[in-house]
């Protein structure tokens, strides 16, 4: 019996262990090390230079741009896009008349609105990101053609070719992809959240307002942070990587506007012939989100309310 | 929000919280026991119907934001280049069938679409099946290395896929696994079993330990009790972490821009989709573009709707727990 068990416990886990340590630990291990070469990619040959290629790092601007704007997504996205979920989620469940007896009501129609707003999350970010390239082309695209028929014919903007704004666009898209699933998540946190509790603190005076930030907020607490760590790592890995290299000029551009550590990696490998330095950049990536996952997990230690 | 044993039964997600039809009829029965109850409840009202009118007006707006983009795109592929450069909001004025044809011939769709298909399909069933093996021997077994191996699992969760994709590159070449089907059904197994694994495992310990302990006086061996007994068990659980792998590998793009680049032929239908617009934008063939992309977008937005409440449990569950 128990050497029954045994053998059974290893027949079971050979062969999922072995396909992830091939697939997904062995290369974590091996990128860790690489960093420390001067390899090509291209060759098998290699020799260590040590910290030389974190060294060059700091005297890399490109690199600093990434840096720069991979913060500036990891700090805002997730402020964009789990306010617009808490707030259309809000108005979904609390929206609606008063009725009898029901001291908050959900808006009619919450569950069509629910399945509308959940559709860009079911899609592949190429068709979300190719989308808004067609939304944005300066000449032809439906946005300047929107500013067209309503009278701002002038106000045609370069969009995803202007150094200013073009971040600020492709962060509208990844936004335009995200807030759905939050609608619907922080959507069924609110409507477990006993109906008690908006009564007891109507009946002290409190106005919706209060309600949301004094009872509906706190007891989402949890949620909104997975929500948090969520948005963070996908700020700066692989949906980062896929919306900035389809959607902006270079990609990476226009003058580095939209550059972000993940494409940067890819295009030092890739592109470069610099898979070592690569690696030392993808180091500085992985850091970057081990930082940001403590500082959330940190700040968002609240005491927690069973109910 | 305690863990939810059954995702299918997600407040909110599936239910609506109207209270009663009969209770929404008669808006004016309301605050007849006089005095503070009585002003409260007026003003309440009142407050109640201008917040009503601005939750509707800002949901719409945002449903519009959502789903405008997406007719304009289906709009646009039955457009020709004059018209969707013409008139971008307009109507088409014939319904131009051939930029559909044209995508999924010339432009390769259709075999882009039978390759997602082929290696999604081969992933999601080795996923699912590895997935849940190492999920129960480490959800109900104890032994030593247990904890270790759990984490080591889990840990994957959290590392950023691009820092692996340099040395997972040449660990595939050597193995001769670049541009294959099966290569990349591998992979996609690999970076799906974190995720995979913690849910899941979650979902086993909830399960009654009774249950297979009959199984095994019954006289099944371990194996058999896992198929038999508890897999059926775990239906909801694998339903919900199904759904969920089956969209990310669907829409997986990083991982085969990186892996499959060798053969033009075998590209997944989110690279396809990404060759094309290079391509078409050099040939100046935007609306069969358009037309791609709607082939690319249609099937999985008709599959959400058909089921719309499996896949949103599904794809809330794992934030949920």
């Amino acid at each position: 019996m128990k050497h029954g068990k045994y053998r059974f416990i290893a027949g079971f886990l050979v062969l999922p262990l072995a396909i992830y340590a091939i697939f997904v630990i062995s290369p974590f291990v091996q990128a860790i090390y690489y960093s420390f070469t001067d390899w090509t990619g291209l060759s098998p040959d290699m020799k260590m230079v040590g910290f030389d290629n974190y060294a060059r790092l700091f005297k890399d601007d490109v690199f600093w741009s990434a840096v720069g704007n991979s913060v500036t997504l990891l700090l805002l996205l997730p402020v964009v896009t789990l306010s617009l979920g808490i707030f259309f989620a809000f108005m979904l469940n609390v929206g609606g008349r008063r009725r009898k007896k029901a001291v908050i009501g959900g808006v009619r129609g919450s569950g069509t609105y629910k399945i509308l707003y959940f559709f860009p999350q079911v899609l592949s970010v190429p068709i979300v990101a190719l989308l808004f390239q067609f939304a944005y082309n300066p000449e032809s695209g439906a946005l300047n053609a929107f500013f067209q028929a309503i009278g701002l014919g002038n106000v045609q903007p370069d969009w995803l070719g202007d150094p200013q704004i073009a971040l600020w666009c492709v962060m509208a898209a990844m936004v335009w992809a995200n807030v759905g699933f939050y609608v619907v998540l922080f959507s069924a946190g609110m409507s477990s959240i006993p109906k008690d509790f908006y009564e007891a603190a109507l009946l002290d005076g409190a106005n919706r307002f209060n309600t949301f930030f004094r009872i509906t907020l706190p007891l989402l607490w949890d949620t909104v942070q997975t929500g948090w760590i969520y948005m963070g790592i996908l700020a700066l890995d692989v949906s980062a990587f896929a919306f900035v290299q389809i959607m902006s000029v270079g990609p990476g551009g226009p003058d580095y506007s939209t550059e972000v550590l993940p494409l940067y990696v890819y295009q030092k490998t890739f592109r470069d012939g610099q898979a070592g330095y690569a690696t030392a950049i993808g180091v500085s990536l992985l850091i970057v989100t081990l930082v940001f996952s403590a500082i959330v997990m940190r700040l968002g230690r609240r005491e927690r309310l069973e109910f | 929000m305690s863990a939810q044993t059954d995702p299918a039964d997600l407040p909110g997600v599936t239910k609506e919280q109207e209270p009663s039809p009969a209770a929404a009829r008669v808006p004016g029965r309301r605050g007849g026991t006089g005095g503070t109850g009585g002003a409260r409840s007026a003003r309440g009202s009142s407050e109640g119907k201008t917040l009503n009118v601005f939750s509707h007006g800002v949901l719409v707006i945002w449903g519009l934001l959502v789903t405008m983009p997406l007719l304009w795109a289906v709009v646009s592929s039955f457009k020709d280049d004059t018209e969707i450069f013409g008139s971008p909001w307009g109507l088409p004025s014939v319904l131009h069938f051939d930029n559909w044809s044209r995508a999924w011939d010339k432009a390769n769709m259709g075999q882009y679409f039978l390759n997602s298909l082929i290696v999604v399909g081969g992933s999601l069933i080795g996923t699912m099946l590895l997935g849940a093996m190492a999920a129960y021997v480490l959800a109900r077994f104890d032994f030593p290395g247990n904890r270790f191996l759990y984490f080591l699992f889990v840990g994957g969760m959290g590392f950023p896929v691009i820092l692996a994709l340099v040395p997972l590159f040449f660990v595939m070449k050597n193995m001769a696994l670049l541009d294959t089907y099966h290569g990349l059904i591998l992979v996609y197994i690999a970076y799906s079993l974190p995720f995979t694994v913690f849910f899941l495992s979650g979902f086993f310990k909830t399960l009654p330990t009774s249950v297979a302990e009959a199984a095994l006086i019954d006289g099944a061996s371990h194996t058999r009790t896992f198929f038999q007994v508890m897999l059926p068990m775990a239906k909801p659980g694998l339903i919900s972490v199904g759904i969920f792998n089956f969209l990310g590998q669907w829409n997986q793009y990083l991982l085969p821009t990186v892996l499959n680049v060798g053969d033009p032929d075998k590209k997944m239908l989110t690279q396809g989709l990404v060759a094309l617009a290079v391509s078409q934008g050099y040939k100046g063939d935007w609306s069969g573009l358009f037309a791609g992309l709607t082939i690319a977008m249609l099937p999985v937005l008709a599959a959400y709707i058909i089921f719309q409440r499996q896949v949103v449990a599904g794809l809330t569950a794992g934030a949920l727990k």
